[in-house]
């Protein structure tokens, strides 16, 4: 038997039809695996984890390369490419933080194939899009047998590259409630370089302000500084009330070293983290906040 | 035997092959169809060397499953010169302003360059340094490839 015995790849159609996929898999005792762009998946299977399983690709699937921008809520399909929807500028315009931290992940090559979705279930500790995705409240909508299930997206990733999902499960897509009067959103991750890297630390701050600037909602969401990302809502706290200068961002800034918990690796020691993700909040807030009175 | 029958056009011309479920694009360019201008770097979509476009979209050829390929339009760097084996402008910018020395890269980039410009006719420097950010180069120190890029795109926007 050669070493790649029991590969398989199926490309489903419908929701129906990956479901039945991936159930008839698990029943033969077989392991089946989603996949979106691939761009993890292929490298983590070639190089780490080279057990056979059964790859089952969503991008058939209708559902899942749905981008649907609705009066009050947008819906991105779970396997649409990043390079697709930075191309969108309804997205870009309503949802410009989440949009850098699509565009943030890899190179143009990557691009063309990595997703929302794929990036979130890959639920790397630096993912750049899932801090950027906990800012903007984004909620997954998860199909399964039983007629399918949301969850918030920061209860989906549970640990380092684990998600919610369970066996028989997958990722459709996101939903996010579209943005108000004087709301936005903005992410930032620092890395060595200027492109090409994995975040050492990441940011995403997502605001809403009244007519006078004050602001009146905030969600914060940091990455790359615990073993999955975070919303911090002592930070969004620190926020709220204020017009969002610079006290307020100094201790919206500081909530989120307090609630970071960072390993030392090649890339930055844990109190570098620790400094670097206050000044990555300060600064998308700021972005943000500037974004959200139109300046 | 979990060979999987795909049917798809490479350089414009249909192409039928047999590829397993887990083997690249790459792997089947290069090993079962021969086409070996497309080079393998890293394996694991840091380098771009592998750089070909589907349906109009750079991609790592190592990042993609050769299955996936069913059903799309894949140009490689064989693609990019003219057919009667004219070098495309890019290329013979490339060999102007010498912006190669040993070559591995050299097809990645004229790949990624060919979707920049079909996208960006008119990029600035930024652009250029951005878009390529994910092909990479020993030898050059990236300048003479980004001279060659400028000059292939003015080039191109204004034929002599």
């Amino acid at each position: 038997m050669s070493a790649n015995a029991g590969f398989a790849y199926v490309a489903p159609k419908s929701v129906d039809e990956a479901l039945s996929a991936i159930s008839n898999v698990q029943a033969r005792g077989g392991r089946a695996q989603v996949m979106a762009g691939g761009t993890d998946l292929i490298v983590q299977m070639r190089a780490m984890d080279k057990a056979p399983r059964t790859l089952v690709d969503l991008k058939g699937i209708a559902e899942t390369r749905r981008l649907e921008v609705g009066a009050a809520e947008t819906f991105i399909g779970a396997t649409i490419s990043s390079a697709v929807l930075n191309e969108d500028p309804r997205l870009v315009k309503m949802f410009p933080g989440l949009m850098e931290g699509a565009d943030l992940i890899g190179s143009t090559q990557i691009q063309g194939r990595a997703s929302i979705g794929g990036n979130l279930c890959n639920a790397s500790p630096a993912g750049d899009t899932i801090p950027a995705l906990i800012a903007c409240g984004a909620v997954c909508v998860i199909a399964n047998a039983s007629g399918g299930r949301e969850m918030r997206v920061e209860d989906f990733v549970v640990g380092v590259q684990k998600n919610a999902l369970q066996p028989g499960e997958f990722l459709l897509g996101i939903k996010l409630r579209n943005p108000g009067p004087r709301t936005s959103d903005a992410y930032l991750r620092f890395i060595p370089r200027t492109e090409m890297d994995i975040a050492v630390a990441g940011c995403g701050v997502a605001l809403t302000l009244d007519a006078k600037g004050i602001c009146t909602a905030a969600r914060v969401g940091i990455g790359a500084v615990a073993p999955r990302a975070l919303l911090v809502p002592d930070a969004a706290k620190a926020l709220i009330g204020t017009r969002v200068d610079d006290a307020a961002l100094n201790a919206a800034g500081a909530a989120c070293t307090v609630a970071s918990s960072p390993i030392s690796d090649r890339r930055g020691t844990t109190d570098y983290r620790r400094k670097v993700i206050a000044v990555l909040c300060r600064r998308a807030g700021a972005i943000a906040r500037d974004r959200a009175l139109g300046v | 035997m979990n060979k999987i029958q795909v049917e798809t056009s490479i350089n414009g011309e249909s192409v039928e092959f047999l590829c397993e479920p887990q083997q690249t694009l790459l792997d089947v360019l290069r090993e079962e169809l021969g086409r070996t201008g497309t080079k393998e770097g890293c394996g694991s979509g840091d380098c771009g060397a592998c750089s070909v476009i589907m349906d109009g979209r750079l991609v790592c050829a190592c990042l993609v499953l050769a299955v996936e390929a069913g059903g799309h339009e894949i140009t490689t760097i064989e693609g990019i010169a003219t057919p009667d084996g004219g070098l495309h402008t890019i290329q013979q910018k490339f060999l102007e302003h010498a912006a190669l020395q040993c070559g591995i890269c050299t097809p990645g980039f004229v790949v990624a360059t060919k979707a920049l410009l079909d996208k960006h006719p008119n990029p600035d420097e930024t652009t250029i340094r951005y878009w390529l950010a994910g092909n990479l180069c020993r030898c050059t120190g990236y300048d003479k490839i980004i001279r060659a890029v400028q000059d292939a795109a003015a080039t191109l926007a204004h034929p002599a």
